[in-house]
């Protein structure tokens, strides 16, 4: 079961048979974690809760002030810009990866030759897609000279700096992103693995299409796995950071076209040490994270099927 | 049991074909899939040849064909910034070592817990372990700056390393979780009626037997450790304490495109680890993603 799939059940599982607890155990087990959760986790969410409110440089002591930053906020138009950039890359990276994880599941489904070849190289990509060293490569393709402007000079095509026109550096990065759908895909693929045939073999007999077969039998026993793509590479996708970072040289430019918003909270956070407004800047993405996870949850009552 | 072997073998291994495909479609199927094989890896191929060319080749070789090896590159890009790149080889494989061992041993204490025992407020703690997957770790990163920089940590690679003794990384947790549900509890039953504590069924019993789990825990956090430039960046700023994916970004900004040949040699050395990772271990990478994944 999924951790989406977990989470959504909690509630509602009723309580097992009464067993004897052994929670003297527990707490000798679970008390690195809960130390963990305590210091490195739900500690600092408290804390940057707080520190939302406050002016702080690391140096002097934080200095309440109330609503302040999030007043500037309202006026931070570099804000409302990386606000911009973030959504699109969000909304157009995600579908974009996760139909080509979709479709070459799909197509590699089921007893063909070479698939386990397949896989691995279609999900290789994932794992170096966030390094250092791919966007060093991609800001050498997409560069004046770059070998993208190269083969497209064998078509006669005489290319641009892709990466420093601010209309084409957010479009690189998106290409970089669908470029790791391997990860999505081999979730995919596992999930099409648990589709009984038989269901396929009976739809055959009635003499359903491929296209009904897709329809009416992948598509929806499938749904709880795309919800889960779906949700996670959102929120993996709102945090993208090293890729603009490299690729705009810590700057987010062109003219802030590749500003994430990642990369903005850093540059106030880690540059400016406006410690106090980063905090604020990061509620605010977890915020943005949480409504728009909420909003999967609740649509996903209208197109994700559970057949228990 | 049906529980169990669905989770103990959720992806198996290639089931023969359903109905035998016409030979030509599967022959043009096949041609688009090595097609598209090589456009996605042609980048990557051409970064380790254009990694043996002279600089000014680099912006006039599309193709894949070396003229000679210009091993120099590496030579160069090795000894350019201001420790030779073994230097940063080593702090990389100094923190990547810390944060293996410390998820292997936090995260199986954590799991086993989630999985065997039962105790107050599990449901509660279980749903807060689930949730803290999602958390972005921008959120939180600087009150933890703000903590590490009190202690003194900043530039060691303590605060890279001590979360990872404290099962931050709840993923992992949740992955081994879903290991032991599926491992036959009549075997601690076995163990407790032979006098065994749990911390004894856990060493003796739990942990031996969910060797593959540990494994995919391993390769990950190698590989997730290896790439990650956003704490490695905000907490080492003294290049002595540079790991790689930091020194390389440093290297790029001095030398922006006057040498891209070395530029692209050490790029290649920094990924040959995870790919070496990913040769050995994408068995259980792929079994590891597809298991947190699906039912």
């Amino acid at each position: 079961m999924s951790s989406l799939g977990e989470l959504q059940r909690l509630g509602s599982s009723t309580a097992g048979p009464p067993r004897k607890r052994d929670n003297r155990a527990a707490f000798f087990f679970l008390s690195p974690w809960f130390a963990g959760l305590v210091l490195i986790t739900a500690g600092p969410v408290a804390a940057s809760f707080v520190l939302g409110f406050t002016d702080y440089n690391l140096i002097q002591p934080p200095e309440f002030n109330g609503l302040e930053n999030f007043q500037r906020m309202l006026h931070d138009e570099r804000l409302h810009h990386a606000l911009g950039v973030t959504f699109t890359y969000v909304f157009v990276s995600v579908p974009l990866q996760l139909a080509f994880a979709l479709g070459l599941a799909l197509l590699l489904d089921r007893g063909m030759r070479g698939l386990a070849f397949y896989r691995s190289v279609f999900y290789l990509p994932s794992l170096l897609g966030t390094s250092v060293a791919i966007a060093v490569l991609w800001r050498q393709i997409f560069g004046a000279d770059g070998l993208f402007n190269q083969v497209l000079g064998w078509f006669g095509v005489q290319g641009q700096s892709w990466i420093s026109d601010p209309g084409t550096a957010l479009s690189t990065l998106i290409v970089l992103n669908v470029w790791t759908f391997g990860a999505p895909m081999v979730i995919f693929l596992a999930g099409l693995r648990q589709i009984p045939v038989m269901y396929y073999e009976a739809a055959a007999v009635d003499g359903a299409s491929k296209a009904r077969q897709f329809r009416s039998i992948t598509l929806p026993l499938l749904s709880p796995i795309i919800f889960f793509n779906l949700v996670l590479q959102i929120i993996h996708a709102f945090q993208s950071f090293t890729q603009a970072f490299v690729v705009s040289g810590g700057t987010g430019g062109p003219s802030d076209s590749t500003m994430f918003y990642t990369l903005y909270l850093y540059q106030r956070g880690f540059h400016s040490f406006d410690m106090g407004y980063a905090s604020a800047l990061a509620w605010l993405l977890l915020v943005i994270i949480a409504i728009f996870t909420a909003i999967n949850f609740w649509a996903s009552k209208r197109w994700v099927f559970y057949d228990d | 049991m049906t529980d169990l072997q669905e989770r103990v073998a959720p992806v198996r291994e290639e089931t023969p074909p359903i109905r035998p495909r016409s030979t030509g479609s599967s022959i043009v199927k096949h041609a688009g899939l090595i097609l598209l094989a090589l456009v996605m890896l042609y980048p990557v191929l051409w970064m380790v040849v254009s990694s043996l060319r002279p600089n000014n080749e680099i912006f006039r070789s599309p193709g894949l064909i070396l003229g000679g090896l210009r091993i120099e590159n590496y030579a160069e890009g090795w000894n350019s910034l201001a420790s030779p790149f073994g230097h940063y080889l080593i702090n990389s494989a100094i923190v990547v070592l810390g944060c293996v061992i410390g998820n292997l041993m936090s995260c199986s204490l954590a799991a086993y817990a989630f999985a065997r025992l039962e105790f107050t407020g599990k449901k509660v703690l279980f749903a807060i372990m689930l949730g803290t997957i999602m958390l972005p770790i921008h959120v939180i990163i600087v009150p933890q700056y703000i903590l590490f920089s009190q202690l003194g940590w900043i530039n060691t690679f303590l605060p890279l390393v001590v979360p990872k003794f404290l099962a931050t990384d709840a993923f992992f947790v949740f992955l081994m979780v879903q290991f032991i549900r599926g491992l036959p509890r009549e075997l601690d039953e076995a163990a407790r009626i032979d006098g065994a504590g749990h911390p004894r069924i856990f060493l003796r019993v739990v942990l031996p037997l969910m060797v593959p789990a540990l494994a995919t825990t391993a390769i990950f956090t190698f590989i997730w450790t290896w790439n990650d430039f956003f704490s490695q960046l905000i907490y080492l700023t003294d290049p002595d304490k540079y790991t790689v994916p930091v020194a390389l970004r440093s290297y790029v900004d001095a030398t922006v495109s006057t040498s891209w040949g070395s530029m692209f040699a050490m790029s290649v050395v920094s990924l040959l680890p995870v790919f070496l990772a990913f040769l050995l271990g994408q068995r259980f990478l792929i079994k590891g993603i597809a298991t947190t994944g699906i039912k």
